[in-house]
């Protein structure tokens, strides 16, 4: 590409950063979006008190927790029980009686973040009767999330618009029974995760651990550059079982992608896809 | 032939634009008279209430000669075309000259944000870009016009005296000097007089 000015210092001083936390904790954030990196370094900036992003590097080269905090804000934890209720009722109609013909299920929960995704397909799963043959797995790059998503503990506030969702996702019962009300939080029947494994997993730099026969990777992926979401979807591709479904967020595609033929789609406006 | 220098018009090569209450009617005039073959892309943040489908650039492509669509992640800007950001996520342009979406905090109450995609528009473009501010009633795209100005790009805010809204062209002009201050119908024939300008 034709650079008509020269870089600028931030640029330079932020590509070193984002390589230095490769070379030193192995997270790997060289092939994500430009744009949304750049403005959740700056906001870092303003967090840690840094004037410069070197000064911010020295301090994460040096102080590992320096580094787990400022994955918080490399890390995008945006998410919503039953996110796109017409998405969870297109899976509940296309793809569960599909699922069901399997004797047992694998499910792969990409990039899970805090864990609602993960509660809404359990949730789904055993209003289909299918939850005690499925195991999941939610991987996330982020510690701190996957803590925060085996607890399973939302605030109260959320959970009542969350309500919504889930009846607008052809909920079967009361949301209310999935849930214990505890001052202002609602802890989540830890029944619906005795099949969910969660771990520590990243897209830019493992590889694949399992088949699996539906995988859901919902607004991850806009996070990544197309050379980086090329790799996820042969992830994807390699993990899935002949036919096998995957699941995308609403403004994720595979139309620009190298793999846009390896797929094709099921429920195109929801974002489901089939293995080719 | 003029020298480069003496039109910064010529060597642009994407127009945004940002706007929010008040923002449809005067998107639609600036735009009213673009030709079918205008040649530069045009990418717009236009605040709507959040609704998962927005029917703004259906909206649009009826009244409009050019080609318009709402962005997708990681597709690549074409010439001459129209892309509305989506309601509930945040629009950036990349190096690469595709487009990202982004569902980060919301800045100034808002996402889209008209700041989020000036200043990764400023970042790409250079001097080649133009950015345009509307009509409207927060402080969004204030600070990515300053940012567009200081990285060497054309800065328009529309005359707050006409503006629906004042508000968003005030806090654009309280933030830097932009190179135009223009009524809708000025913006509209130096979009449609950009491809003719000498170079």
């Amino acid at each position: 590409m034709e650079r008509s000015f020269l870089e600028k210092s931030s640029d330079i001083e932020l590509r070193l950063l984002i390589e230095a936390i490769y070379l030193k904790y192995s997270y790997d954030f060289r092939d994500y979006s430009g744009a949304s990196v750049k403005r959740r370094v700056a906001h870092a900036l303003r967090q840690f008190e840094c004037a410069t992003i070197s000064a911010l590097q020295e301090r994460v080269l040096h102080d590992p927790a320096a580094f787990m905090q400022l994955l918080q804000f490399l890390t995008i934890p945006v998410s919503e029980m039953f996110r796109d209720p017409s998405h969870f009722l297109a899976i509940r109609q296309e793809v569960v009686p599909l699922l069901k013909t399997y004797p047992s299920i694998k499910i792969w929960i990409a990039g899970c973040s805090t864990g609602e995704e993960v509660y809404s397909m359990a949730i789904l799963l055993r209003e289909e009767g299918l939850l005690e043959r499925t195991i999941i797995y939610a991987t996330d790059i982020n510690p701190a999330s996957l803590d925060k998503a085996k607890q399973g503990i939302f605030s109260l506030e959320n959970v009542r618009a969350y309500t919504a969702n889930y009846q607008q996702a052809g909920g079967q019962r009361s949301f209310a029974d999935y849930y214990t009300a505890a001052y202002d939080h609602a802890i989540f029947d830890k029944t619906l995760r005795e099949n969910v494994t969660f771990a520590d997993h990243s897209l830019a730099t493992d590889s694949v651990f399992s088949e699996t026969q539906l995988i859901s990777c919902r607004n991850v992926l806009i996070y990544f550059n197309k050379k980086l979401q090329d790799r996820a979807f042969g992830l994807f591709h390699e993990s899935l079982c002949h036919r096998g479904f995957l699941v995308l967020g609403s403004k994720e595609t595979l139309d620009f992608s190298a793999y846009n033929k390896h797929f094709e789609p099921l429920v195109k406006q929801e974002r489901i896809y089939r293995k080719s | 032939m003029n020298d480069a220098a003496a039109n910064p018009m010529c060597g642009i090569e994407a127009i945004v634009v940002g706007a929010s209450a008040g923002g449809v009617e005067a998107l639609l005039s600036i735009f009213g008279d673009l030709p079918q073959a205008f040649g530069l892309p045009i990418i717009a943040v236009l605040h709507l209430p959040d609704e998962r489908r927005s029917q703004l650039a259906e909206v649009f492509a009826r009244r409009l000669q050019i080609p318009v669509r709402e962005g997708q992640d990681k597709e690549v800007i074409q010439p001459g075309t129209l892309y509305f950001a989506s309601p509930g996520y945040h629009l950036s342009v990349e190096h690469d000259r595709s487009l990202s979406l982004s569902q980060e905090d919301r800045v100034h109450h808002s996402r889209p944000a008209i700041d989020y995609l000036f200043a990764s528009a400023g970042d790409v473009y250079g001097k080649r870009l133009l950015a345009i501010l509307l009509t409207g009633a927060n402080q969004d795209g204030a600070q990515g016009l300053a940012h567009v100005k200081q990285s060497g790009g054309i800065t328009i805010v529309q005359d707050p005296d006409e503006a629906r809204i004042a508000v968003m062209p005030r806090a654009a002009l309280a933030l830097h000097t932009p190179d135009h201050i223009l009524t809708l119908s000025r913006i509209a024939s130096l979009l449609a007089s950009l491809e003719s300008s000498p170079c």
